[in-house]
C-alpha cells in the first residue's frame, strides 16, 4: 500500500473518535517516509523527535495496553531480583494480578533463597486505609526476617492508596533497616504517578540508585567486568545472553535484573562497562553509572544472529584483541548452527507481513530477526516509549511503515483489518482479539509461554515459534467448508 | 538443618501460623476483577474502571489469560492530577470516548482503590458527564463501588451485580405481577460450562430462566474470523425484568447475598442460596429447589443422567475412599468441593480460603462434622498458600484441589494438584468443563481419578506396573 494510502486511511479511523480525542491520537501515529528530494535516502518524517508524539497520557475511557508505574516498578525492575522479598503494599489486587505473570526465571529455592514466585502482599483493609499501615509494615517486615532468613533485603511497593493517605513509608523503612539489619527499601511507585509503566522504571531505578548501588565491594575487580542491565530472563533470556557474553572472555558480574541478586547488583558500579538490552526501562541507572563512577555503558541487541553478531563485534571493540579475537571465534562458532536455522525456515517465513506492537525495547529490537527470517515489518508501536525509542526506531525500519503510539486496540484493530499482516507480535490483551479474526499470533512480552528468544540459545526457538504461528494448519480450517 | 529442611518442620508451621500482617500468597483477588468479570455476562456491556489504568491493564490480562479469549474493557486513567483535584474530569471526557468508539448498551462500571481513596462519587459524575453531553440520557450506566481494600472479587461480583439489576430495573417493577422466569445467579464461576449445564437443565424442566450474570458466550466465542467486541451475555430488557421473576437461585450464596437480599427484600421474591453444588446429592438439593420455586417436576431424562453420573461415581469411588485431599479458593466452591469429596468417600483435610469469613469456618466445620469422612477436615479461614503450604508438608494428603497457584506447593509436597477455580493459567480448556451437575460430577470424578492413576503409573516400580488400575 502507498504511503499517501496508508495515511488516507489512518485519518479516516480516527475519525471514529469525538474531536479532542481525535486530534490526540492523530499525533501519535506516523507512517515513516522517504524524503524524495534526497533521491531516495531516508528521511526523518518532518521533525525526528516530534513527528510521533508520546509518553504523555493516555485518553480516558479507551483501550489502551498501558500498565501503571507499579507495574514497572514491582512487575519490571524489582520483580525479577531473586533474593529479596518484594512486598506489594497496600490492597491485594495489584500483587495478585502481577504474582508470576511476567516469566521471570530465577535460581535457587522458592521460599528459601527465591522469591520470584510469590505474591507477598500487605492486603491492607478498610481500617489500614483509615488509620494508615505504618505498625503493620513494620510488623511483616519483622515477620519476613523471621520466616525467609536468607533473604537478602525487603523492597516496598507501593500502590495508589499509599501515596494518596501519606503513610511514610520511608520511615518506617530506615527504622526496619536498623531493627533487621537488613536493607529495607521504599520504592514510590504509585500507579497513578507518572502516564505508564515508565515512570515506575525511573523511580525503581532510584530506588536502586539510593539503596543498593555501590553499597558492596568487588573482590577482584578485573578488566574484563561487565554487568547485563535491562535483561529479565523472560523465558531464560539473560541465560541465553550470558552465555554469549561469557564466551567471549567477559565476566558477568551482575545482572539486572531477570535472575539477579541484590548481593551482586551492589557491586555493579565496579564494573567496566554496562551492557543494556532494555534501554527503556534501565537506561537512567546506567546514565548514574557513567556520572558518578565514569562507567560507560553501549545498547546491544541479541535478537536474530545479523544484530547478536554486530553487536558482539561492538561490545568487544570496546576490549582488547583478546576479547576481539574471541568474538570472532564465537560468531564462526554459531554461524553454522543459524544458517541451518535459516536454511529450516526462511523459506517457510520469506515476504510474510508483521505488525508488532510491544513495549521496551522489542518494538525495535526484535525486527532484525524477523528480517533474518525474511519477514518484513510492516508496523510497529510502544507501549510506553519516549522519544529517544521512536528516534532509534525511525531509521530501523523500511518507508511506508506505521508507527504508533500506545496504539488503541480500536486503532489496531482496524490497521491490522487494513494492512492484513501474516502475523500479529503483542501482548496477552491483543493476542485473542487478532486471533479470533483468523490472524497468527505471538505473545512478544511473554515469548508466549515459550523462549528464550535472546541469543544464539533463542534464535532457533524464535523462527519455530513463528513458523508455527504463521504455518500452523489450524488457520487452514478458519473458514467452514459449507459457509 | 538448612533453610530448605526448616521450612519444612513444624516449627516452621506454627511461626508461620503465628504471623499476624504478611500476607504470602493468598487466595483472593481484589473487587474490581470480580465486577468486570460480572459486567462481561450481559449483552453490548462495557466493563469500565473509574480509577487508574494499570488495574484495568491487569484484571484484562488476568481474565485473558485464564480463558484464553479476548477481554475487552476501559478505564478514565487517572493519573497524579486526578489524585488532587478527583477523577470527574476523567470521567466526563472517558464516558465520551468509550460511548462513541466502543457504542455499548451498557456501562457497567466500577471503583480503583485510588477514586475510593479519594472519595470520588460515581452516581454525581456519571450524571455531571449526561449534563456535559459525554453520553446519551438512554444510555445505562451502572454504578458499583468496589473498594479493593474490602472483601475481595466475589464481592465485586456481588455489587456490580446488583448495581446492574438496579439500574437496568429502574420504573420495571411490577409489584406481585411475575413474569414465570426463574433468576439464576452463577457468581464467580471460572467453569462457565457450568452455566450452559444450568440452562440446559432447566430447560429439561421447563423451567424459563434469566441468568444473572451469563458469560459463556463472553469467554467461549467461536474462531469464526471475525472478532466481536460484545458476543453474548444476559440481554438488557431481561436483566431489567429480572425483579419480577417468581424467584432467586444463586449458586454462590457468599459471591452475591447483597444480590440475593435484594431480591427477596425489595421485590418479594422467593430466595434460594446453595454453596456451589458439586457432586450429585447437592445438585438434587437444587435440582429439587427449582421443582419447590416453580412447582414443575424432574423429568425422567434428568434421572437418567443422574443415574450414569452415580454410575461414574460408583464405578470410581474405590480411588477416593479414603484418600486425603487439600483444597483452596472460594469459600462457596470449597464449601461444593468439600461435600463432593466426601460423597466420594474421600477426606477433606486442610481446607483454605483466604476470603472465607468466620461464618464461612463455621459452615464449613459443621458439613464436616455432618459426615464420617469429614473428621479429619479443618477450615482456614483468612489462611493463604504458605501457610498451606506448611500443612502440606507437616500433615500429608495425596491429592491439592484449587486453582493454578497451588502448583508451587504442591510440588514441594510432591503431590498431584487438579485444577479447578480461578485462574488456571497453565492447562487448557478447562474452563470448558463443567464442575456442576451431574456431567460436571462425571468430570470431577474422571479427574481427580485419572490424575492419581497417571501417578501411580509414573512412580511406581516394574513389578507394580500393572495393565489393570
Amino acid at each position: 500500500m502507498k504511503t499517501t494510502e496508508v495515511k488516507g486511511f489512518i485519518d479516516e479511523l480516527l475519525k471514529a473518535y469525538p474531536d479532542k480525542a481525535r486530534k490526540n491520537r492523530a499525533s501519535h501515529i506516523a507512517v515513516k517516509e522517504t524524503a524524495p528530494e534526497t533521491g531516495g535516502e531516508t528521511a526523518e518524517p518532518s521533525c525526528s523527535t516530534c513527528a510521533i508524539k508520546s509518553n504523555v497520557k493516555s485518553i480516558p475511557g479507551v483501550m489502551t495496553a498501558r500498565g501503571c508505574a507499579y507495574a514497572g516498578s514491582k512487575g519490571v525492575v524489582w520483580g525479577p531480583i531473586r533474593d529479596m522479598v518484594h512486598l506489594s503494599h497496600g490492597p491485594v489486587g495489584c500483587g495478585y494480578y502481577s504474582w508470576s505473570t511476567r516469566r521471570n526465571l530465577a535460581q535457587g529455592k522458592p521460599g528459601v533463597d527465591n522469591f520470584v514466585p510469590f505474591q507477598f502482599t500487605s492486603d491492607y483493609q478498610e481500617k489500614d486505609i483509615v488509620y494508615g499501615g505504618a505498625q503493620k509494615l513494620e510488623d511483616i517486615c519483622r515477620e519476613i526476617k523471621v520466616l525467609f532468613p536468607e533473604a537478602k533485603g525487603i523492597s516496598v511497593q507501593s500502590e495508589c492508596p499509599i501515596g494518596l493517605i501519606g503513610d511514610d513509608i520511608e520511615a518506617s523503612a530506615r527504622l526496619m533497616q536498623k531493627e533487621l539489619a537488613l536493607p529495607v527499601i521504599p520504592v514510590r511507585c504509585e500507579g497513578f504517578r507518572g502516564v505508564s509503566q515508565s515512570l515506575g522504571h525511573h523511580i525503581a531505578n532510584d530506588a536502586v540508585r539510593d539503596h543498593v548501588l555501590g553499597k558492596g565491594k568487588l573482590p577482584d575487580p578485573g578488566p574484563y567486568d561487565v554487568a547485563i542491565i535491562g535483561d529479565y530472563n523472560i523465558g531464560g533470556d539473560a541465560w541465553a545472553s550470558r552465555k554469549i557474553i561469557e564466551e567471549l572472555g567477559l565476566r558477568v558480574v551482575a545482572m539486572w535484573s531477570g535472575d539477579g541478586q541484590i548481593e551482586t547488583m551492589k557491586l555493579t558500579h565496579m564494573v567496566k562497562l554496562n551492557l543494556i538490552h532494555c534501554y527503556r526501562s534501565m537506561n537512567y541507572i546506567a546514565r548514574h553509572m557513567e556520572e558518578e563512577y565514569n562507567i560507560p555503558w553501549m545498547e546491544y541487541n541479541f535478537f536474530g544472529p545479523t544484530k547478536i553478531e554486530a553487536s558482539i563485534r561492538a561490545i568487544a571493540a570496546r576490549f582488547d584483541k583478546t576479547i576481539q579475537d574471541n568474538a570472532e571465534k564465537v560468531i564462526a562458532k554459531y554461524r553454522p548452527a543459524m544458517d541451518a536455522v535459516l536454511a529450516k525456515y526462511k523459506s517457510r517465513l520469506d515476504g510474510r507481513k508483521v505488525m508488532l506492537y510491544v513495549g521496551g525495547l522489542r518494538p525495535r529490537h526484535v525486527i532484525g530477526a524477523y528480517e533474518d527470517l525474511g519477514m518484513d515489518i510492516i508496523g510497529t508501536g510502544y507501549e510506553f516509549g519516549h522519544a529517544d525509542d521512536y528516534q532509534r526506531t525511525f531509521p530501523q525500519v523500511k518507508e511506508g511503515t506505521v508507527i504508533y503510539d500506545d496504539v488503541t486496540e480500536y486503532e489496531m484493530e482496524e490497521m491490522v483489518k487494513k494492512l492484513r499482516p501474516d502475523l500479529v507480535a503483542s501482548g496477552i490483551k491483543e493476542k485473542y482479539v487478532f486471533q479470533k479474526m483468523g490472524f497468527p499470533f505471538r505473545q512478544m512480552h511473554s515469548w508466549d509461554y515459550s523462549g528464550p528468544y535472546h541469543g544464539y540459545d533463542g534464535f532457533p526457538i524464535f523462527a519455530r515459534d513463528m513458523d508455527m504461528a504463521v504455518n500452523s494448519p489450524t488457520w487452514k480450517l478458519v473458514k467452514a467448508p459449507w459457509a | 538443618m538448612n533453610t530448605a529442611e526448616w521450612i519444612n518442620t513444624v516449627e516452621y508451621k506454627e511461626l508461620n501460623f503465628a504471623r499476624k500482617a504478611l500476607v504470602v500468597n493468598p487466595t483472593k483477588a481484589c473487587q474490581p476483577l470480580g465486577a468486570f468479570f460480572c459486567a462481561s455476562g450481559f449483552e453490548g456491556t462495557l466493563p469500565y474502571e473509574h480509577g487508574s489504568q494499570g488495574c484495568t491493564a491487569y484484571f484484562r490480562n488476568n481474565l485473558a489469560r485464564h480463558y484464553r479469549e479476548p477481554f475487552p474493557a476501559v478505564s478514565d486513567s487517572m493519573t497524579e492530577d486526578a489524585a488532587v483535584f478527583g477523577g470527574r474530569a476523567n470521567m466526563i471526557e472517558g464516558l465520551k470516548n468509550a460511548n462513541d468508539l466502543y457504542k455499548p448498551k451498557m456501562i457497567a462500571m466500577c471503583t480503583s482503590c485510588m477514586a475510593e481513596v479519594i472519595g470520588d462519587d460515581l452516581k454525581a459524575f456519571i450524571s455531571n458527564a449526561r449534563d456535559a453531553g459525554s453520553i446519551p440520557a438512554s444510555l445505562p450506566v451502572a454504578p458499583a463501588h468496589t473498594p479493593s481494600f474490602i472483601g475481595s472479587h466475589i464481592t465485586g461480583y456481588d455489587n456490580m451485580l446488583l448495581a446492574i439489576v438496579k439500574t437496568l430495573s429502574e420504573g420495571k417493577y411490577k409489584d406481585g405481577d411475575r413474569n414465570g422466569k426463574l433468576n439464576v445467579i452463577p457468581g464467580f464461576d471460572a467453569h462457565i460450562e457450568n452455566i450452559r449445564e444450568v440452562k440446559r437443565y432447566m430447560s429439561m424442566m421447563g423451567v424459563p430462566v434469566t441468568v444473572l450474570a451469563d458469560n459463556t458466550e463472553t469467554f467461549d466465542s467461536p474462531l469464526s474470523g471475525h472478532y466481536e467486541m460484545y458476543h453474548g451475555g444476559t440481554t438488557l430488557a431481561e436483566a431489567g425484568d429480572s425483579v419480577n421473576a417468581i424467584g432467586t437461585i444463586s449458586m454462590q450464596a457468599y459471591a452475591s447475598a447483597k444480590t440475593v437480599k435484594e431480591f427477596g427484600a425489595e421485590y418479594g421474591q422467593k430466595t434460594a442460596e446453595f454453596n456451589y453444588p458439586m457432586g450429585i446429592a447437592a445438585f438434587d438439593s437444587f435440582l429439587m429447589k427449582v421443582s419447590e420455586m416453580t412447582g414443575m417436576p424432574i423429568p425422567a431424562s434428568i434421572t437418567d443422567e443422574r443415574g450414569r453420573a452415580l454410575d461414574a461415581a460408583t464405578d470410581a469411588h474405590q480411588y477416593f475412599h479414603g484418600k486425603r485431599f487439600s483444597m483452596f479458593g472460594d469459600p462457596d466452591v470449597m464449601l461444593g468441593l468439600a461435600r463432593f469429596i466426601m460423597e466420594m468417600g474421600g477426606e477433606p483435610v486442610h481446607i483454605v480460603s483466604t476470603n472465607g469469613t468466620k461464618k464461612w469456618e463455621r459452615e464449613m466445620q459443621a458439613l464436616l462434622a455432618s459426615s464420617p469422612y469429614g473428621s479429619s477436615g479443618t477450615a482456614y479461614p483468612g489462611k493463604d498458600l504458605w501457610h498451606l503450604r506448611s500443612l502440606l508438608v507437616t500433615e500429608p494428603v495425596d491429592m491439592l484441589i484449587g486453582d493454578s497457584h497451588g502448583k508451587y506447593a504442591a510440588k514441594d509436597a510432591g503431590i498431584p494438584l487438579v485444577r479447578i477455580g480461578f485462574p488456571i493459567t497453565d492447562r487448557v480448556n478447562l474452563h470448558r468443563y463443567a464442575t456442576l451437575g451431574y456431567k460436571g460430577t462425571m468430570n470431577l470424578i474422571t479427574w481427580i481419578t485419572n490424575a492419581f492413576l497417571d501417578e501411580l503409573d509414573r512412580t511406581c516400580d516394574d513389578a507394580h506396573f500393572e495393565l489393570l488400575r
